[in-house]
């Protein structure tokens, strides 16, 4: 069955301050997602990649189409246009989102950021601190840096952290916006064992990676984005 | 789930207003009637809030931020509109807790001025820009603190300052600044009085107006940190005010764009931010930028 399935969506952006400017994000992409699987999206610089992903996320308003969901709690959805109260609790409890540009949360240690998600959910602190240090370990991070703010580490520790707080719950659906993009080839190796075990206990994965073999070991199946001049195809 | 607080169709019109000021038209701009000259500095507000939601607005200076929260507080009479909350349960011993429960379901901004009093005091919390306008800084931050315990129909006076020693600490004031006078504190400090006054009652929302404007940087962030922290744990459906993007970003969930008293724009914080509708969000955004 179908986790995801998107249909026809288009997106453009007015910019009202250059006088109404349109801009094309992407045109017509659809493809489905067999649920337990991966599917990886390719295409050149500027077509459409990570707006795709933010439209399923819901950080961007689709312009045209439907992305059909099917959530565990809510039965099956139209993301792009569910209300917002809807969009924020599977966000909260079934989708997890991993951009290329990090995002660190102000003045709080690593070990809280990551178990955040499960105390949320209701674990105990200290069951949840040790899951979180389990992770964190796995993906290389030093233990002396648990307790440090990641606002002061470097850009692939940032990373880790980022991953780490999206993956602890092993959520329905993982979206991945180059993920390992300041990774070194070991580490992202290591991210990358990660989401495979992870798809093999069920979490249904989409994602962009720049590097071509490292995209081929991640994914089921790729859409590519098409160009002008092409469509976008599912191989 | 059922709405904390349900907002329809609000109005406050400042000066005498005709029926042209309710339409809506867009020839006007600004919040000026052009027919009769009065001020429209809320027009035609709708919105839910959801328990335990953080929900932020922005919008430039004059916009209608400050008048709408005074009207969900009541200190501000709305011109129409009606406002719906529906309480949940709280800890039965907390005092007061009887005497609301047949005003669910009622429009609230239609009860009478001693039951928005007591409404206010038994299940709201505010904090001001300014804490002249929160605090009375001629009696102790602890007196403070219990004045709005009374109003909440605290009256063992041992629980009251007990309660109030626990409050500032929990606002990481020292226990020991207590019986001293906020006009002698820091404005980082004034704040945290602030927020533990509000908090004293426990409120099903609080409201913040500009919360950390005004403060320095690291004060700022201390602040921000505290107010998070309180709201996570406490769980209060919260509505708070601001012009700065990244306190927006920072703390709130959902995100409504106000300009010349309307909302112009509203949804998932990251969207308003990431990818903004309206002409003026997307001024506000890049502006910050
Ligand atoms: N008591 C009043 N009498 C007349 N006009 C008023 C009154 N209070 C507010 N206004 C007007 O209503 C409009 C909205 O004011 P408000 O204080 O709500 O703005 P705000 O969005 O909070 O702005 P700021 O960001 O500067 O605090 C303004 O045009 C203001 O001049
Ligand atoms: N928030 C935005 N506002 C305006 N244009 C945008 C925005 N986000 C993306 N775009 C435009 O949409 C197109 C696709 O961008 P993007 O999805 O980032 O491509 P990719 O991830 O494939 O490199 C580009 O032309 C980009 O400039
Ligand atoms: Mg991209
Ligand atoms: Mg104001
Ligand atoms: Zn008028």
């Amino acid at each position: 069955m179908n986790l995801l399935n998107v249909d026809s969506i288009s997106k453009t952006f007015t910019i009202h301050i250059l006088s109404g400017k349109i801009i094309e994000g992407f045109k017509d992409v659809s493809f489905t997602v067999p649920r337990g699987t991966a599917l990886g999206i390719s295409g050149p610089s500027g077509s459409g990649k990570s707006s795709v992903l933010k439209c399923i996320y819901g950080s961007y308003l689709t312009t045209r189409g439907d992305i059909w969901y099917e959530s565990p709690r809510f039965g099956r959805l139209n993301l792009t246009r569910s209300p917002l109260r809807t969009i924020n609790q599977i966000r909260e409890m079934e989708i997890g989102y991993i951009t290329q540009f990090l995002k660190v949360i102000p003045r709080v240690s690593a070990l809280d950021i990551v178990s955040a998600p499960l105390m949320e959910a209701g674990a105990f602190r200290k069951a949840a601190r040790s899951a979180a240090g389990d992770l964190l370990e796995q993906l290389g991070i030093p233990q002396r840096l648990f307790e440090a703010y990641p606002a002061t580490f470097s850009g692939g520790e940032q990373q880790r952290v980022n991953i780490a707080r999206a993956i602890i719950k092993a959520p329905h659906l993982l979206i991945l916006d180059e993920p390992t993009a300041c990774l070194d080839a070991d580490t992202t190796s290591v991210v990358l064992d990660i989401l495979l075990a992870l798809r093999k206990k069920g979490t249904t994965m989409i994602g962009i990676f720049h590097q071509p073999e490292i995209l081929a070991r991640f994914s089921d199946a790729i859409y590519r984005m098409k160009t002008d001049s092409d469509r976008g195809t599912i191989q | 789930m059922t709405p904390v607080l349900s907002v329809r169709n609000l109005f406050r019109i400042f000066g005498t207003a005709c029926s042209r000021c309710f339409d809506g038209n867009d020839e006007i701009c600004g919040n000026k009637c052009p027919w009769c000259g009065a001020i429209v500095a809320c027009k035609n507000i709708s919105f839910d809030l959801y328990p335990e939601e953080v929900l932020g607005i922005v919008g430039e200076s004059g916009s209608g931020k400050s008048t709408l929260l005074k009207i969900l507080y009541f200190e501000e009479e709305p011109t129409s509109g009606e406002m719906f909350i529906h309480l949940t349960k709280r800890n039965a011993c907390f005092p007061g807790e009887a005497f609301m429960g047949s005003v669910d379901a009622a429009n609230v901004l239609s009860l009478n001025s001693y039951q928005k009093r007591l409404f206010r005091n038994h299940y709201m919390g505010m904090v001001y820009q300014n804490p002249f306008l929160g605090l009375r800084m001629h009696i102790s931050a602890g007196g403070n603190i219990a004045e709005k315990l009374f109003m909440a129909g605290f009256r063992n006076i041992a629980k009251i300052r007990e309660r109030a020693i626990y409050l500032l600490e929990k606002t990481e004031v020292p226990g020991n600044r207590l019986d001293e006078s906020p006009a002698s504190f820091s404005g980082g400090m004034q704040q945290r009085v602030q927020i533990a006054k509000a908090l004293s009652n426990v409120p099903m929302l609080l409201f913040l107006d500009e919360p950390t404007t005004g403060l320095d940087l690291s004060v700022q962030a201390r602040v921000l940190d505290l107010i998070k922290s309180l709201q996570k744990e406490m769980r209060l459906a919260t509505i708070v005010v601001s012009h700065d993007l990244g306190i927006i970003r920072h703390l709130t969930t959902r995100t409504m764009v106000m300009k010349d008293g309307e909302i112009v724009e509203a949804g998932l914080t990251d969207q308003v931010l990431e990818d903004p509708q309206h002409p003026f969000t997307q001024l506000l955004v890049c502006s910050t930028l």
